[in-house]
């Protein structure tokens, strides 16, 4: 039974991705075609290859790993609201990609400098929230909150504090990191942040049973044999990664991590093994759409996707705190 | 010898919530651990389940200590149902019961001897009935009757049990313990925390009296459930009644 649910559901969460994918790159302020595109006919071919695929694969690869960020950290904290945003991760990994900016650090070994510094913010962020947020061994999911928006306001003071101390280009640089948005970067950077996302993915989905009894409770699966705080641990260290790998190159996007995971598992249940694969293809693919609207609604203006995201999910964290607190006063 | 503890203390800070707990439990044991609130019972479950650390003393699991044990390797052997289980996701009850399976799972999916095991599970301890339903929307009494039931699927020898009763009807309560006997007589050694003395003395072999972090007393039901130890360790004025024919005696409180 759960096997062919397991594939149903999968398959129809990948059909959506293909088609969300491959029919963006077609909509657009310039018309553009397929057939002209692949024989090398200009300006298709640039639009398609050099312009819209690339901001599409980083659609994919944000959008994914924020959406499945979101599942695990849901897992972990045992709280529906917990999300790279809220949690105030995108901004602290934000503030490391501006420090970056601000002090003119490029490459490290080849690597873009952003990566580290931002990994560095996310990785800081989440200590301090946790270290607010626990009370004993206990988490508290109000404290969780507070704590990340409180963590938000300082980490966006402190961009903009660095913004107005900048110079003209690094100025220009950083209002990416103050509102998320999507850009079409270089494949060799994209190839860079599949490295680290996908393979984390992979080991995230390889340890999806362990998820489920997580999210029931630390003692429940300890006493089921799985090494419950190592995971925790792995845990925490696997979303931060993927959060800065993606927030390095797009600022913060908020909210990515709610929507999608709350949809499945209304639909689909809370098992992690259908959550995953399923919370990466249709995060994907509301990326995809947000950022399609965020290209189109005021063309030839852009807004940044960060806006639309942020317009749709923030209501909808207000819908779902008002539903838990029904639930918790019952 | 399943568990074997020998002095087994434990602080919290200054506070002193278990002391020099000795005490043995063999296999084919329906052990009954009572005593008033805040006597260490969850405690002393909590280190033979291998859940709390930093004691002192020694406890031994098959003459192994617990702490050397691989975690999974324990999960086959000894499974433990909390005093009540709170879940945030919609998990429906068999997905629940399935989670049993963890320790002997390689895979992405439940094997056919896994979806046994939940089958049987769910049988003998009367949930198969919402077996889809979700976890949440249970009442105390089915949600606790699961969690056993996820407890069982993990086939175990050892069943350690908090409160396993508390949130149960009468006639849940009273299955349960006849569940816990006949488990027990069939070789799998069962301990349980209980408030309840008439169900103690009824359906237990053993009966380990707990005051204060400390063994009072550890014996045969009606040994170490006399009137004057009740008084002493609960303060309670009571008297003990006995049964027609070849039921055990039962106790009645003063008005």
């Amino acid at each position: 039974m759960l096997r062919r649910r397991f594939w149903l559901s999968i398959t129809v969460c990948a059909a959506i991705f293909v088609v969300v994918s491959v029919s963006a790159p077609l909509i657009g302020s310039a018309h553009i075609d397929y057939t002209r595109a692949l024989n090398g006919q200009s300006p298709d071919r640039e639009i398609l290859f050099y312009a819209r695929i690339p901001r599409i694969l980083l659609a994919i690869l944000a959008g994914g790993a924020l959406t499945l960020t979101g599942v695990l950290f849901q897992a972990l904290l045992r709280d529906p609201l917990a999300e790279p945003f809220t949690l105030g991760i995108s901004s602290g990994s934000s503030l490391g990609a501006v420090i970056a900016i601000s002090l003119g650090l490029t490459t490290v070994a080849g690597i873009p400098a952003v990566l580290f510094t931002a990994f560095a913010g996310a990785a800081a962020t989440l200590a301090i929230v946790l270290g607010i947020a626990f009370e004993g061994r206990r988490i508290s999911s109000f404290t969780l909150l507070l704590a990340g928006v409180s963590i938000n306001s300082i980490s966006m003071a402190i961009i903009l504090f660095l913004h107005n101390l900048a110079s003209v280009s690094q100025s220009f640089a950083i209002t990416r990191w103050l509102m998320g948005g999507l850009d079409s970067i270089e494949y060799r950077v994209l190839g860079g942040i599949a490295a680290i996302v996908l393979p984390v993915c992979a080991l995230i989905f390889w340890r999806a049973r362990d998820w489920n009894l997580l999210a029931v409770g630390e003692e429940w699966a300890a006493a089921r044999g799985v090494p419950a705080s190592k995971l925790l641990i792995g845990g925490y260290i696997a979303g931060s990664l993927m959060t800065a790998s993606v927030t390095a190159f797009t600022g913060p996007i908020g909210f990515i991590g709610l929507i999608v995971p709350h949809g499945l598992r209304m639909a689909l249940g809370a098992d992690h093994r259908v959550l995953i694969p399923c919370s990466f293809f249709l995060g994907a693919s509301f990326l995809i759409v947000c950022d399609t609207l965020a290209r189109t609604v005021l063309a030839p203006t852009e807004i940044p996707v960060g806006v639309i995201t942020a317009m749709l999910g923030g209501p909808f964290f207000i819908w779902l705190l008002r539903s838990r607190r029904r639930s918790l006063w019952l | 010898m399943s568990f074997d503890l020998t002095a087994v203390g434990l602080h919290y800070g200054a506070a002193e919530v278990l002391a020099d707990v000795t005490a043995r439990f063999r296999p084919g044991e329906l052990v009954a651990i009572v005593g008033p609130n805040g006597a260490g019972k969850s405690t002393l479950l909590g280190i033979m389940a291998g859940l709390r650390h930093g004691y002192s003393g020694r406890c031994y699991y098959r003459e192994r200590d617990i702490l050397v044990w691989r975690r999974r390797a324990f999960a086959r052997c000894v499974s433990f149902v909390p005093q009540s289980l709170k879940v945030d996701f919609p998990f429906n009850a068999e997905q629940v019961v399935t989670m049993g399976r963890t320790p002997y799972g390689g895979g992405l999916f439940e094997t056919d001897e896994d979806h046994d095991a939940v089958e049987r599970a769910m049988k003998i301890t009367d949930t198969l009935a919402f077996r889809n339903r979700d976890f949440r929307s249970l009442s105390g009494g089915e949600r606790q009757r699961v969690v056993i039931a996820s407890a069982l699927a993990q086939s175990p020898e050892t069943l350690l049990l908090d409160e396993p009763t508390t949130y149960l009807d009468l006639k849940h309560q009273v299955e349960t313990y006849r569940l816990l006997r006949d488990l027990a007589r069939e070789g799998m050694l069962a301990v349980a925390i209980t408030h309840d003395l008439n169900l103690a003395l009824t359906y237990a072999d053993r009966v380990l009296m707990l005051r204060a972090g400390r063994v009072v007393a550890d014996g045969a039901p009606h040994d170490v459930l006399t009137a004057g130890r009740i008084h002493e360790v609960f303060s309670v004025t009571a008297d003990l009644r006995n049964g027609n024919g070849d039921s055990r005696p039962w106790i009645v409180y003063a008005p």
